[in-house]
């Protein structure tokens, strides 16, 4: 501590090690949070259902999620990743997952909403599987954190069926 | 700055980090902002900055008590005298030629 230089230095490299302590704790404080978010994903109509030239099938559906992401807000979130993703078995894969929708939650302010869309990604099996096929729609989430700890989860919904037949 | 004032100024930066900090997380986290929590920290960390780096008069109360400069002159250096060096030299240069 005896010279101008090497007090400044003290004050910095302490002072950046406070620092990291207390990001570390902010995260840490994420762990205090029990969210408890809710989801529903209507499927209000089948827009289309047809077998691709290359014997892929595909559907185009127009989806309507109502969704209250409030708390999973905390003061130390960014922001939150928000997808929906139709999950089903194939005899090929045990488990398929196409993302239809996703979106990015920048505040809690913005985080119950309600959005009627047609799916956003194109919704392509892998062969020709999808008559008749049962599915499920998952919400997953990401929680992004100012620092620390990313978090995810997902709500899943089930009990959705496409139509048997193309159209 | 003198040895107590240098034990000093460690001695309160460290208790001023350490505060700002307690008391930045304290309210951010109490006030749900984390913004707020940097704003309070860097603060702190400007006014710790502010009061141990310079050398403030604080920290030069107890000055270090040297020899009286009369010892200094009881004992002088011993002194060389230039013409001897003068001469061992040429003698150096006049051997490498």
């Amino acid at each position: 501590m005896h010279s101008f230089w090497y007090r400044a230095n003290a004050v910095l490299t302490f002072g950046v090690t406070m620092l990291a302590a207390m990001c570390t704790l902010a995260s840490i404080s994420d762990n205090f949070n029990l969210p408890s978010p809710s989801a529903e994903v209507k499927i209000l109509n089948i827009n289309w259902f047809q077998k691709q030239a290359n014997g892929n099938d595909e559907v185009s559906m127009t989806l309507n999620v109502s969704s209250d992401l409030s708390s999973l807000f905390t003061w130390n979130t960014k922001q939150v990743f928000v997808f929906v993703a139709a999950e089903y078995e194939t005899p090929q894969n045990a488990l398929n997952q196409v993302s239809l929708w996703d979106g990015i939650i920048p505040s809690k302010e913005h985080s119950k909403f309600w959005i009627h869309t047609t799916n956003k990604y194109r919704f392509v099996d892998q062969g020709s599987n999808l008559k008749g096929k049962d599915f499920n729609l998952t919400l997953h989430w990401h929680i992004m954190p100012k620092t620390g700890k990313m978090f995810a989860d997902k709500i899943v919904m089930t009990g959705y069926r496409l139509p048997e037949e193309y159209r | 700055m003198d040895w107590q004032g240098q034990k000093h100024a460690e001695m309160l930066m460290q208790i001023f980090l350490v505060a700002s900090a307690v008391a930045a997380f304290a309210i951010g986290y109490f006030m749900r902002d984390f913004r707020l929590m940097m704003l309070i920290y860097a603060g702190g960390v400007v006014l710790t900055a502010l009061v141990t780096v310079p050398n403030w008069p604080f920290f030069n109360r107890q000055p270090l008590k040297w020899l009286d400069p009369s010892e200094v002159e009881k004992h002088p250096k011993p002194q060389v005298s230039s013409n001897t060096t003068f001469s061992s030299s040429k003698k150096k240069s006049s051997k490498n030629k």
